[in-house]
């Protein structure tokens, strides 16, 4: 019987805007990285030594977040040299791969402490930076029938029928929540300031979110992938949906994630290693799954890998409390609550998401962890379930369980 | 106001600098006014043609106000400061209209930082006009946009050196560096350059501003540039030991900044600008070679009373090494000088080695062939002690002995007036003792010039017992006019130099006697950053002399019916001379083996000499070991008035014999480790290590109230 696994810890930094005039991108995103794990040392007088590896995603990981980031944080932060990292790409779902991939280290045994996480700084690195075969190799994406995800966002919301109505509503609804929680403090005890070297504060709230969208505001913004559709995206994508007549391009950038810089950690380890540093368990690891589904719609992943997920824990939707679906477009969320037959339940991403707050690619998965376990302490709910969109066509998914 | 406006016909507006009742200008709080009042007027112009940026002074701008920056503690006032003054800048560049900075004189720091701010730089062609980023040598960055320009200007590899050395270009080197633009002949031709620049191009607009910029050679981001930039580090480190904050932190803005947009480039800088400025090596720089060396050039230890003497000609005793290193900066202080040896073939040999000297400087581009000639000629050779007659000082750089240094005092006097005075270059002998040879013991003096002369700065003025103040401040004023330091130090064994450098110097032998391995120990010394290791340091003094000092001090101190301390080196310098015969670099062996054509390596056997005892002490503790050693001395230097002030102690250490710079001297040393701290410290070595390290009584007194040097 395998051991399991614990989160101590979990910690984020606050999201820039993830451009020039974004306040994070004067922060290197190795400072980022930094300035996490100080506080993660701090905060429990972490003796670093102890810590197996730190499994870090992040999904361009050239220039400044290149060469094995992870290890590079490590010695720039003061940790133990002893501290080994690496650094993973499983695309937008890198932050919870890194989560599930320290579980499964610590289940197997071979490891009894080990850090996980993401960042991403896409103001310094844009998305794209790093190439790939999937995209700019005619023969490869040609064979999977490559379309920009925008495009399948797209063609999610139009083959479920949802109008530019819906996801503006869900966008809306994304908005409140996340200044919600602001206002009240909810993410207060993960987000940690980003300060300079002289300990001025360059960051310390969600710079993305817009707290006063509305569905008349939202409304006007144009469709943001209809241009790159009618040059032929569009085309591809009903070669392969035969179906579908029209894509209905319902997606702008008021409805889909926000471009953004950060990072987050998450301290995961054995409850034997716990009770060795004085760490207290928060919630246990139950399952953690990821499936691949057709690559030209690609987002359609969160149902099937939730499921899987469930099925590895003995449990069904209705034993999750709370859901936190990353936001990569709202027609994502939408799918994956029809998919789960949670269809208008309250209790998905009851505190916003990246539509609001940003999504930066190599740390989303971690921050979602983070958020859904405060809010199951401070409501004083028991289990969750997170779930990401992956590019590629892949689903990712945790099930966590508060001890 | 500090900045004069004046616009004329062809609605070109000067700005001149004018920094109202004072001889230069400054960047501080009343320029960022003016500077923001002159933006102001200048964005509200209709018709602007074009603006010049000029001084009424005569340099251009030499930079911050350190006295604000070195009192500054809060980095948030700092960084806000900075990017203020950065705003202006930014607003100047951006204005739409041709702007030319016309560099009268000399610009450093902020105002050359001002210059890059403008679309072409012009800078009259006088040798004497230095341009330069000298931040670096006070532990500071350029702050004002500096560090996010020079590279955007001319790259990064460019820009490295001459942000990190703080080397200070003539205008035509700096022409050639890409620093200006233009030369021009004078301040007519300059303001009239100036204007045809802006009338040939009215859409002026910096490089980073238009559209298609590239940072020439490439960012960071390039592989090739990348390769550059992964060595530079270790570049620094090579000479820095990690020690000097300020040259690393420049490297990091220039890389951090070329792969981000200029506006964050210019905060990135800002930040790191803050950090240094409220960093204490800052402080400690700032104090020693701005606040210090300006005391001491203002004459702090001077007698006040005695107005400014003129030395009018000189004789230099002994052609030697020293001897003829003395008349050499001499002659090119524009001195004529008398070198008198024992014959006139080794005077003439002496004269021999100053035109060598004066070679190197012409062929450098220091010095013009008719300044050479000049300096040259000024040198008089002789053997004629007779030609000493109108001498109104007399330095003597014969041996180190009293009866040879007596006979020559005495041959000097016999033909010189009763106002000449007479110096001896003496690094060791108490001037009190030698001035007894001296009929007019009041003008007798020491002078010690440190070797090589024509490279160190430092002289250390010796006042004797009888020792008047005219002599001193006359002997002062000459070493001023000859652009040495001078530094003022009572009679006393080893003076003041002598004396505290030879405590480093043990402490390394003694480290070495205990068994520590002697890499270890001259890496210390290196990492404590001396300049060299103290095993390296005496092959160089040689062990003999360390052997003929220590007997000299023996029989002097029983003379006195003293008995001379123990010292944990005595032994293995007995050994070293006495069992191996090993007397240091001039005789081939010493803690080094010295092949012929080859790079010294330190003599292998010393590990089975003085083997490892226990176990091995870290680096932090023999870095303090040799530092607090140092540092304890000059207390004790100061509690017995051998030295007066701490600008003496701390500018005599860094210049004398080159302790560690980025600590600000001796005594800063404590101040920078916390006097009380120091103390208690110094207790705990005392206890291990031996009495040497007790604090002295005067630091427990400034320990218990608080009190700094």
């Amino acid at each position: 019987m395998s051991q399991e696994a614990y989160i101590f810890e979990a910690i984020r930094t606050p999201r820039g805007r993830g451009k020039q005039s974004g306040s994070l991108h004067e922060v290197a995103p190795v400072e980022l990285l930094a300035t996490l794990m100080r506080e993660m040392q701090q905060r429990h007088d972490l003796d670093t030594s102890q810590v197996d590896d730190v499994v870090l995603g992040c999904v361009t990981p050239i220039g400044d977040q290149g060469a094995d980031v992870a290890r590079t944080a490590v010695l720039y932060a003061d940790w133990d040299v002893d501290v080994p990292g690496v650094q993973l790409n499983r695309f937008c779902a890198s932050g919870l791969e890194a989560v599930n991939m320290a579980a499964m280290k610590v289940r197997s045994g071979w490891e009894q402490l080990v850090v996980a996480g993401g960042v991403e700084s896409m103001s310094r690195i844009p998305m794209g930076s790093d190439g790939g075969a999937m995209m700019l190799d005619p023969k490869v994406s040609s064979k999977v029938n490559f379309v920009p995800q925008g495009i399948g966002a797209d063609l999610i919301a139009t083959m479920e029928g949802f109008s530019r109505g819906d996801v503006d509503a869900f966008a809306v609804r994304s908005q409140q929540r996340a200044a919600h929680a602001w206002e009240n403090g909810y993410f207060q005890r993960s987000v940690v300031p980003v300060k300079d070297q002289n300990g001025l504060i360059i960051l310390e709230q969600d710079e993305h979110i817009r707290p006063d969208s509305t569905l008349a505001s939202l409304g006007k913004l144009n469709p943001a992938f209809a241009a790159m559709g009618e040059l032929g995206f569009d085309a591809l994508a009903q070669q392969v949906y035969t179906e579908v007549e029209t894509i209905n391009h319902v997606h702008t950038a008021g409805n889909s994630s926000g471009i953004v810089d950060g990072a987050a950690l998450v301290l995961i380890g054995s409850k034997e290693k716990g009770a060795a540093l004085g760490l207290k368990p928060r919630a246990k690891i139950r399952s953690a799954a990821l499936v691949g589904t057709e690559p030209t719609i690609m987002l359609i992943g969160p149902g099937p890998a939730s499921q899987k997920a469930l099925k590895l824990a003995g449990m069904t939707a209705k034993d999750i409390d709370l859901f936190e679906i990353n936001e990569a477009f709202a027609s994502v969320v939408l799918r994956f609550m029809r998919d789960m037959g949670i269809e208008g339940a309250e209790n998905v991403n009851v505190n916003g998401g990246a539509i609001a707050m940003g999504h930066p690619l190599g740390a989303t998965g971690a921050m979602l962890l983070g958020t859904v376990l405060d809010e199951l302490e401070r409501t004083d709910l028991s289990t969750a379930l997170i779930s990401l969109c992956v590019g590629g066509g892949m689903g990712i998914a945790t099930v966590i369980e508060r001890v | 106001m500090a900045i004069q406006y004046a616009k004329d016909e062809q609605n070109i507006v000067t700005l001149t600098l004018d920094r109202p009742d004072r001889s230069a200008n400054v960047i501080n709080a009343e320029f960022g006014a003016a500077l923001a009042a002159v933006l102001a007027r200048l964005q509200a112009e209709a018709d602007l043609a074009g603006v010049i940026v000029t001084s009424a002074k005569k340099t251009f701008m030499a930079g911050g106000d350190l006295e604000w920056l070195y009192a500054a503690t809060d980095a948030a006032e700092i960084f806000a400061s900075a990017e203020a003054l950065k705003a202006g800048f930014r607003t100047l560049e951006k204005l739409g209209v041709p702007v030319v900075a016309a560099l009268n004189g000399t610009a450093l720091g902020g105002g050359l930082e001002l210059a890059l701010a403008c679309h072409h730089r012009i800078a009259i062609n006088d040798p004497r006009l230095k341009l330069g980023f000298p931040e670096v040598t006070l532990g500071l960055l350029p702050g004002g946009g500096g560090v996010t320009r020079l590279p955007r200007m001319i790259g990064l590899q460019a820009s490295f050196p001459l942000l990190t050395e703080g080397a200070q270009l003539d205008p035509v080197a700096a022409k050639t560096a890409g620093l200006i633009d233009e030369l021009a002949d004078d301040v007519a031709d300059l303001l009239t350059k100036a204007r045809a620049w802006i009338v040939a191009n009215p859409q002026a607009a910096q490089p980073w501003d238009k559209p298609g910029y590239r940072i020439p050679g490439g960012d960071p981001r390039q592989p090739k540039v990348g390769q550059m930039l992964s060595v530079a580090p270790a570049m620094l480190k090579k000479r820095t030991f990690g020690n000097y904050p300020a040259p690393e932190a420049i490297l990091s803005v220039m890389v951090e900044g070329t792969v981000v947009d200029f506006e964050t480039a210019s905060r990135i800088e800002s930040r790191y600008f803050a950090q240094l400025a409220t960093s204490q090596v800052a402080k400690n720089m700032i104090n020693a070679f701005w606040f210090q060396l300006n005391e001491i050039s203002a004459g702090a230890s001077r007698p006040k009373a005695v107005p400014p003497q003129e030395t009018r000609k000189v004789g230099v005793l002994g052609a030697g090494m020293m001897g003829h290193g003395i008349a050499y900066v001499t002659a090119v202080s524009h001195l004529p000088v008398v070198l008198k040896d024992v014959t006139l073939e080794q005077a003439e040999a002496g004269k021999a080695k100053i035109a060598a000297l004066l070679d190197k400087r012409v062929a450098k581009g220091k010095l013009t062939r008719e300044e050479r000639d000049a300096a040259l000629a000024r040198v008089q050779p002789t053997a004629d002690a007779a030609d000493l007659a109108d001498c109104d000082l007399i330095i003597e750089a014969v041996f180190e002995d009293r009866s040879l240094k007596a006979t020559v005092t005495q041959e000097a006097e016999a033909v010189v007036g009763e106002a000449t005075l007479f110096a001896s270059n003496t690094s060791t002998l108490p001037i009190t003792g030698l001035a007894k040879a001296s009929q007019r013991p009041s003008n007798f003096i020491g002078l010690h010039f440190f070797s090589p002369v024509e490279r160190m700065k430092l002289v250390e003025i010796i006042t004797g017992a009888e020792t008047s103040a005219e002599t001193l401040a006359k002997a002062f004023d000459f070493v001023l006019k000859i652009r040495k330091t001078p530094i003022v130090v009572n009679d006393s064994r080893g003076f003041y130099t002598s004396r505290v450098f030879a405590t480093y110097v043990k402490e390394g032998l003694a480290l070495l006697g205990e068994g520590q391995h002697p890499r270890a120990i001259e890496s210390a010394g290196l990492q404590a950053g001396m300049p060299v290791g103290p095993l390296a340091l005496s092959d160089e003094v040689s062990l003999g002399l360390m052997l003929h000092i220590r007997e000299q001090t023996r029989q002097d101190l029983a003379a006195e019916g003293q008995t001379m301390p123990a010292h944990p080196s005595d032994a293995v310098l007995d050994v070293m001379t006495g069992e191996y015969g090993r007397y240091g670099k001039a005789r081939g062996a010493g803690f080094y083996d010295y092949p012929a054509g080859g790079k010294k390596q330190l003599w292998p056997e010393l590990t089975t000499i003085f083997p490892p005892q226990g176990e091995p002490l870290s680096q932090p503790e023999m870095i303090e070991r040799l530092m607090f050693v140092q540092a304890l001395e000059a207390v004790r230097c100061l509690e017995e008035n051998v030295v007066t002030n701490a600008a003496d102690a701390n500018i005599g250490a860094i210049f004398g014999w080159g302790f560690a710079p980025f600590k600000g001297g001796t005594l800063q040393y404590i101040n920078d480790y916390g006097v009380a701290a120091f103390t208690q410290r110094s207790q705990a070595l005392a206890e291990k290590f031996g009495d040497r390290f007790l604090p002295p009584e005067r630091l427990q007194v400034m320990a218990a109230s608080g009190a700094q040097f």
